[in-house]
């Protein structure tokens, strides 16, 4: 083919001295100029602003451009920006080019090198840029129903938030009720607020919704289609209990053959027992038992008296025949709030979790001091006794080089409601060992001078190790207190760890099932830290709670909100716009030899024997180009990454 | 001319500045360089980027082309095994990188200028660390200098 030629113009934006401090704008712009095919060459404070914009809509006009290019920051940033302001130029956006000399240059190098590979970049974006050719944009319609996975605070928010607006919610939860982390915890910081008094309500809500079709105890298992259509299948995991036909009357557990309860029971960390056939908790929704096969004596030798069938009598809610089942559902958008996991305190061994019976988690002492906890609000020890001294130590498993390095915000602020609480339930003397005592929030400086007002202790230090009194079997804190400089040992009789958030354990594939990324420390990854923070790179996948990050409750519940949002948003536009960036087939030039039949990962290429060519169905083609880079006789072809387009920007950026 | 072919001497080295062409996914090792921008990470400036949708768009004609054009060295970046947005153009592009490496290195071309490197998107740190060692690398080798062997190749890709 012969190069075209074209009516060009280049657009250097200083992005304030982010640009211009380092590459020489003026050498950049007057080289540009010299570039064939190049009519007009400007430079610009902010290319994306409103006057930036019109410079080039004007000249569009005035010059008559054929094709624009901007070097400015990255095509992830404004390359939309910049191919409206061309289409509202009456000029095919995706004639438009951008050159990053911002992320890929001004910001990481310096001199007369920044420049030299800005002049090189340029030349290659004014030479392929020659090539693009008009393309019209796909738009399909977009499913108006949302998958919200999670059904902690995030995914309750996020699904009432959209169901109330009208849409189809799919909610899914792996666990046998919704509530997640924030059902297990007393009160709530910096107000004290009763957790469960201000999420119970929301999670009968969503049991109620009409909108709302709730599966919890079931999990995402393929996720198929792309933003606007995703077919998602989701595993049913069988409880053995009908959920239709179980009336939460509970009398099942009641009449278990097991009298007491002795196995491990989840909702309580362990510090409670539960039968084989229990509910999590009281407040669990939706309100149906579960039977625990592992435990239950009918799964393992199939000669229970079965007495819960008993009591259910009528009902038949029952069917320890049930099996799981796959459900398939089609959505327009995914949100995820998948939350977080507690830092796993034995990874700590100088902390002694798991070896002193004294030392606790924070979550676990939540349970404790929870009316409706294992003790029944109870703050006791293991063996029985009141504590008439609770040291608490932060940043377990947080601002840690040997575990993790992030803070994980909440624990500062939930260890002074618990020292709160503790001294409000026990009277005890409760020590707070600290590293920075973190409150940047909304009445939280005030909690903590409440706290301190009420006499809880607070010692500057991160705590070396705890350990065993020889002579009464107190536990000792000792620590460096950094204010006094000096080391402190501190004997208590409990030893609370304020565990810090890490990433799910399963985050890995679950990111992979959703095709998102994840942050190095396994946090999901948002699409702009500051524009984009319920984004994903994913269109059409968003992200609320913890799964981003670790969040404290106000926070979590805005970011819900606000991924209700952007899914509503894009649910509302009836249709989405896709990139016309496909692969299409030269049929006078296709062998038929089908090497790129097998190549598509979405069966996009289909062989026409009548004709001996291949064909892309434009509607599968995601435009990744694989196919296009086999083929031997070049008779496919992608648009807006053509060959030539590729190889001018070889020979441009090597010229 | 005997001096086109005579090792490259010390003093060479240390002016040599290499030239070296990158493909970059769109959705991972692009998304690095940006990030390692966004972090203000400064590594080498002798990187050209050219984005891909794909590392599986790569053709082994436009490394072909790169090393023809002048290059000292070529770079694909793609997203980790299982994080290809596109499900497995990395695989294929690994597929290709495999034998366009045993191809290379039959006319000539030095093993260290021809790399593959699996970069995700919150990688910034990694993209500066293999930018900065194959920058080290290529220019410990010295300008590349088309060999003979190179010519018919050379001449399939100009058609």
């Amino acid at each position: 083919m012969t190069k075209p030629s074209a009516r060009i113009g280049v657009y250097i934006c200083h992005c304030g001295t982010n640009i211009a401090g380092t590459i020489n704008v003026a050498a950049l712009r007057e080289f540009a100029a010299t570039l064939p095919g190049v009519i007009v060459a400007r430079d610009y404070k902010y290319m994306c602003s409103d006057p930036g914009q019109e410079l080039i809509k004007a000249d569009i006009a005035q010059h008559g451009l054929e094709r624009v290019v901007v070097a400015a920051c990255s095509p992830h940033l404004h390359e939309h920006t910049f191919r409206t302001a061309c289409e509202e130029a009456g000029l095919n956006p995706y004639l438009c080019h951008m050159v990053n000399i911002r992320e890929h240059d001004s910001w990481v190098h310096s001199g007369e090198a920044a420049t030299a590979k800005a002049r090189d970049l340029l030349r290659a974006a004014v030479q392929r840029v020659a090539w693009n050719r008009p393309l019209e944009r796909r738009s399909i319609p977009i499913r108006q129903s949302v998958l919200v996975v999670g059904g902690g605070i995030a995914g309750i928010h996020a699904a009432l938030t959209l169901a109330n607006a009208g849409k189809k919610v799919y909610l899914v939860e792996r666990e046998p009720t919704i509530g997640g982390h924030m059902a297990m915890f007393d009160k709530t910081f910096p107000t004290l607020d009763c957790a469960a008094c201000i999420l119970t309500p929301k999670m009968t809500a969503v049991k109620d919704h009409p909108n709302i079709t709730l599966w919890t105890y079931s999990e995402v298992i393929g996720v198929e289609g792309f933003v606007g259509d995703f077919k998602v299948r989701v595993r049913r995991k069988p409880r053995y209990v009908i959920e239709d036909l179980c009336v939460g009357c509970l009398e099942c557990i009641e009449a278990c053959v097991y009298k007491q309860p002795k196995f491990y029971d989840e909702f309580n960390q362990g510090l409670g027992k539960r039968k084989p056939i229990y509910i999590p908790f009281p407040q669990a929704v939706p309100q149906v038992v579960v039977i625990d096969p592992e435990t239950c004596i009918e799964f393992k030798s199939g000669k229970c008296k079965k007495t819960c069938l008993e009591a259910c009598g009528e009902r038949q809610a029952i069917d320890f025949g049930q099996q799981e089942t796959i459900e398939t559902i089609e959505v327009g958008a995914i949100i995820l709030a998948t939350g977080y996991k507690a830092f796993d305190a034995s990874r700590i061994p100088y902390y002694g979790y798991g070896v002193y019976p004294n030392v606790y988690t924070a979550l676990e002492v939540e349970r404790l001091i929870n009316a409706a906890g294992p003790t029944g609000g109870e703050l006791v020890l293991r063996d029985g006794r009141k504590p008439r001294s609770v040291g608490i130590v932060h940043c377990v498993g947080s601002r840690d080089e040997h575990t993790n390095r992030w803070c994980s915000r909440v624990c500062c602020m939930y260890s002074l409601k618990l020292a709160h609480l503790v001294k409000e339930r026990t009277g005890a003397e409760v020590y707070n060992f600290y590293i920075d005592m973190r409150t940047p929030g909304k009445a939280f400086e005030e909690f903590y001078n409440r706290v301190a007002e009420e006499g809880v202790h607070f010692i500057r230090g991160k705590v070396a190790d705890v350990y065993p009194a020889e002579t009464d079997g107190r536990l000792i804190l000792r620590a460096e207190d950094t204010l006094l400089g000096q080391v402190r040992k501190i004997p208590v009789d409990m030893v609370i760890l304020a565990t810090g958030l890490e990433p799910q354990a399963d985050a890995t594939e679950v990111r992979r099932l959703f095709n998102i990324s994840c942050s190095s420390e396994g946090w999901f990854l948002e699409r702009h830290p500051k524009l984009a923070p319920v984004n994903t790179f994913t269109d059409g996948i968003f992200l609320a709670g913890c799964c981003q990050g670790p969040k404290d409750i106000p926070d979590t519940v805005a970011q819900a909100g606000a991924a209700a949002a952007e899914a509503m948003q894009l649910l509302d536009t009836g249709s989405i716009e896709l990139e016309p960036n496909t692969a299409y087939v030269l049929e006078e030039v296709c062998s038929g030899c089908k090497t790129c039949v097998g190549l598509c990962p979405y069966n996009a290429i289909s062989f026409l024997p009548e004709k001996n060519v291949a064909q892309v169905n434009e509607a599968l083609c995601k435009g990744c180009g694989t196919c296009v880079a086999a083929c031997p006789s070049a008779s496919i072809r992608q648009h807006l990454f053509e060959d030539e387009q590729i190889f001018e920007e070889v020979v441009g950026v090597l010229a | 001319m005997p001096e086109a072919t005579a090792p490259v001497g010390q003093n060479q080295t240390a002016a040599f500045e290499p030239k070296i062409v990158a493909f970059f996914c769109n959705w991972c090792t692009y998304l690095a360089a940006d990030l390692a921008g966004t972090s203000r990470l400064r590594y080498a400036p002798n990187v050209r980027v050219v984005r891909v949708m794909c590392s599986g768009r790569v053709d082994p004609q436009f490394v072909l082309e790169a090393f023809a054009q002048g290059a000292d060295g070529v770079l694909i970046g793609g997203c980790h095994p299982n994080d290809c947005h596109y499900q497995e153009g990395n695989y294929k592009a690994l597929r290709r990188y495999h034998l366009l490496r045993r191809m290379l290195e039959q006319m000539g071309v030095e093993p260290e200028r021809f790399r593959l490197e699996w970069i995700s998107a919150s990688e910034g740190e990694r993209l500066r660390q293999v930018v900065n060692e194959m920058v080290e690398q290529v220019r410990a080798l010295g300008p590349f200098r088309k060999s003979e062997q190179f010519e018919p190749a050379e001449e399939a890709v100009a058609r």
